[in-house]
């Protein structure tokens, strides 16, 4: 005790003694952190309330045990993650039998939605819904993401991910509102007509990145207003309506005055 | 200011002596005298060759400053990892799109001149376009301007290689896609095809050499051929004199309006500076081409919405409208499914479009002057023909932005790709005779108007018990725009044989002649007679009134005036 209490204040100590503790604080926090795969770890209560959910508002066209039919999917093994992101972007419910069902306000708050995809997740294993780490955009490289989304994403997406049409009707929508956990579910879990990127495809860092490209684009645009991020189209429009609308208002005041 | 202004007030002795100084060694007195007093009438629509004009003084201004900060060249690097923006940084890419983003987010007031360039170049060729539409309605390029016509139609021309080497120079994937369209459609054409693109290119696309290439073409020889052309074009327009709208006291053989010193050179230096302030406005608050959200470019890649500017809209629309036909000749494809759309469609376009006054001249004949301009209206197949090809170019310019159509309107794209390709074939027939008919009936209108006068809504009654609207006759200024063209009449042709029964040489060629000239002018509404004026005032606008109440009517006349 006495060699203790005399090498306190050894220079070494402060290095030993923080060591520990951050040792001590890893250890807790493995302890008590909620493990990053949210669905598996969900309580029976969750599941029970989603299935009494889904029985209510989704059985009508999944069928009573998300089986599904011939022109419905089954939602068995799809994953928590499509589920959380066909509710909470408001896709599902589906208000009409389109081409493709659109977002629309959300039908069902968080919560709820987390405890359809218990539901869905406890019927078979899939893609869980991402923890908030994953889907940092400031852990992400944007300039990786720039190089990953143009090469994966923008030939339906737009460069900037100003969205694009599809075939007969379909269209890969704008990303400009979508939330870093909702463009990385859709990317692990492939809604509609868009292509599963897995972790085989795109890494977890490389999805990070590409979430870190489309929050980059939310800045502010250096060169002014951006005219929908369109391309050439919407800026032939406004060389039109507003230059030649202007031009053209000139020429008629200075080619009326005298006349 | 002139020397000739004697008992005007008194000039500042120094402008006096600069006037001297000037007038001894270039003779400037000779020059207002002779420049000064030339005429101009006034119309607003005379104003849009001015925009074209000073567009391209912006565009000269503007790309003096892009080209002192743009490096043309394709050597690859990587971009600094402590530059703006930051989706680029450590990118590999050419010193050309590296040099543009450095003009961009590095450069003071690089990105707002880089805007100012776009903008006018858009508003440069639109102008152009709209100005020639204004001399094609008016038939302003008919004799003696058919020359000055196709100066201006080789300016377009031109400005569109302008727009697509500047457009290819920040080597960013749109415009590198912009590039491979360019080399798909030069390999389409049969035999020559794939040497054309290798000599562009300097090899297999991209190389290294086409940034540099079209750099050259872009500073040099294009702007200058444009400033050439100018200078002609401009130098003919005060050679022939300015046209002029039909107006009281308006001829062929005289101009009525306002001297260039000082209205116009007020004017028009006045003007200069509307429309730097409107392109600077533009430049200064509206994005164009973000070339950082593009990237550097890539022959994998493509993005959804690609599109060239508007000026080229057109091909890209005829491109995605077209069926993918191919056909094999001898082992060699030939795919119809480019060489259409894209070499042939342009070609008869450009080929119809210049030569327009010759075919005019082919149909009628003419052989006089003319400076006071037509109402669309009093030349009904000409309006209707530059309307149903504008239909076209819009049908074009629609289908070329059918993706951003079917999101926009939540329509199918397969829907819309099948609507248009019917619409290329029948809006400009409808097109065409819906304008056609519309002139006619305007033609009516003012027919009527001529012989019948005004009305004025007083109705009165005879003794008889007849009713009659009371008709206000025209001013003789009125009476002037209305009465005035000279409609164009099909060509008469001598007979296949002469008075002797020998067959005339050359008959089937003006049959084929009249034919064409036919359908120009066969139907057609004449202008009012003065025979027939006389007429219709004589019976107070009822040519059936029987004889007792004419003096009725006469009488109601008298008291109206």
């Amino acid at each position: 005790m006495k060699a203790l209490a005399a090498s306190r204040r050894h220079r070494l100590a402060p290095v030993i003694l923080m060591t520990l503790a951050l040792f001590l604080t890893g250890a807790v926090y493995a302890a008590l952190a909620p493990s990053s795969a949210q669905a598996n770890t969900a309580g029976a209560d969750d599941i029970e309330e989603g299935r009494r959910l889904f029985i209510t508002n989704c059985s009508t066209c999944h069928g009573m045990s998300a089986e599904g039919s011939d022109t419905v999917p089954s939602l068995i093994g799809v994953g928590a993650a499509s589920v959380h992101f066909q509710v909470i972007t408001g896709r599902m419910p589906m208000d009409a039998d389109s081409p493709q069902a659109g977002a629309k306000p959300p039908q069902f708050t968080d919560e709820q939605a987390r405890q359809l995809a218990a539901y869905i997740a406890s019927l078979g294993p899939g893609p869980g819904i991402p923890d908030e780490e994953t889907v940092d955009p400031a852990l992400g490289n944007a300039a990786e993401g720039m190089q990953l989304f143009r090469t994966n994403c923008a030939m339906c997406h737009n460069f900037v991910g100003a969205g694009g049409a599809l075939t007969n009707g379909k269209y890969a929508p704008a990303l400009d509102d979508s939330t870093p956990t909702e463009i990385y579910e859709a990317m692990i879990t492939g809604p509609q007509s868009m292509p599963v990127f897995n972790n085989a495809n795109l890494t977890e860092e490389d999805k990070r990145n590409i979430i870190a490209f489309l929050v980059a684009q939310r800045e502010p645009n250096p060169g002014g207003f951006t005219l929908g991020s369109l391309g050439s189209v919407s800026e032939g429009v406004w060389a039109f309506l507003v230059g030649f609308g202007l031009l053209i208002g000139a020429a008629v005041w200075i080619g009326a005055r005298s006349s | 200011m002139t020397t000739d202004l004697a008992p005007g007030p008194k000039v500042d002795p120094k402008i006096a002596a600069t006037a001297d100084f000037l007038d001894t060694r270039l003779g400037i007195s000779k020059m207002f005298k002779g420049l000064g007093r030339k005429l101009f009438p006034d119309h607003w629509s005379f104003l849009l060759g001015e925009i074209a004009l000073y567009s391209f003084i912006v565009l000269i201004i503007s790309g003096t400053f892009l080209t002192m900060f743009f490096v043309p060249s394709m050597t690859e690097i990587h971009y600094p990892h402590d530059a703006l923006p930051v989706t680029m940084q450590g990118q590999p890419m050419s010193e050309a799109f590296a040099s543009t983003l450095n003009l961009s987010f590095h450069v003071r007031g690089g990105l707002f001149m880089r805007q100012l360039h776009h903008w006018s170049a858009l508003i440069f060729v639109g102008a152009m376009v709209i100005h020639m539409l204004r001399i094609l309605f008016t038939g302003a390029f008919r004799k003696p301007r058919e020359i000055n016509y196709l100066i201006g139609f080789l300016m377009l021309i031109t400005s569109l290689l302008a727009g697509l080497t500047g457009y290819s120079l920040p080597d960013d994937v749109l415009s590198g896609n912009g590039l491979r369209i360019t080399d798909g459609v030069v390999r389409s054409i049969p035999i020559i095809g794939s040497y054309l693109s290798f000599m562009v290119f300097g090899g297999e696309f991209p190389g290294m050499d086409v940034v540099p290439r079209m750099y050259a073409l872009h500073i040099l020889f294009i702007p200058g051929l444009i400033l050439a052309l100018v200078a002609v074009h401009l130098f003919l327009v005060f050679w022939h004199k300015h046209t002029q709208y039909p107006g009281p006291g308006r001829t062929n053989k005289n101009v009525v309006g306002f001297p260039l010193f000082p209205i116009y050179v007020a004017k028009a230096g006045g003007f200069f500076f509307i429309v730097f302030g409107i392109l600077g406005l533009m430049g200064a608050t509206m994005s164009i081409n973000n070339v950082w959200n593009y990237g550097p470019f890539d022959p994998a890649l493509v993005g959804a919405g690609a599109q060239p500017d508007w000026y080229m809209l057109f091909l890209e629309g005829s491109l995605r409208l077209m069926p993918s036909w191919e056909v094999v000749i001898a082992g060699f494809t030939v795919p119809m499914s480019v060489l259409i759309p894209a070499v042939v469609v342009p070609g008869v376009l450009f080929t119809v479009l210049g030569a327009y006054p010759f075919i005019h001249n082919y149909a009628t004949k003419d052989t006089g002057e003319h400076h006071v301009l037509d109402r669309p209206r009093n030349a009904p197949t000409r309006t209707a023909i530059i309307v149903a090809v504008l239909s076209v170019f819009f049908v074009l310019l629609a289908a070329g932005s059918n993706d951003l159509i079917a999101t926009h309107f939540s329509l199918s794209l397969n829907a819309i790709t099948w609507a248009f390709r019917v619409l290329f074939f029948v809006l400009p027939v409808v097109a065409f005779i819906v304008t056609k008919r519309v002139c006619y009936g305007l033609q009516r209108k003012d027919r009527e108007l001529v012989l019948h006068g005004h009305e004025t809504g007083r109705v009165v009654r005879f003794a008889s018990g007849e009713y009659a609207e009371v008709h206000k006759p025209l001013d003789d200024f009125e009476r002037w725009v209305l009465v005035g063209p000279q409609p164009e009449r099909p060509l008469e042709i001598e007979p296949a044989e002469d008075s002797n029964g020998v067959r005339r040489p050359g008959h089937k060629k003006e049959l084929r002649r009249q034919k064409f000239s036919r359908f120009f002018y066969e139907e057609r509404v004449e202008p009012v007679t003065p025979a027939e004026l006389v007429a219709a005032h004589a019976t107070g606008a009822h040519d059936a009134l029987p004889a007792s109440e004419e003096r009725d009517a006469r009488e109601l006349e008298a008291r109206t005036h």
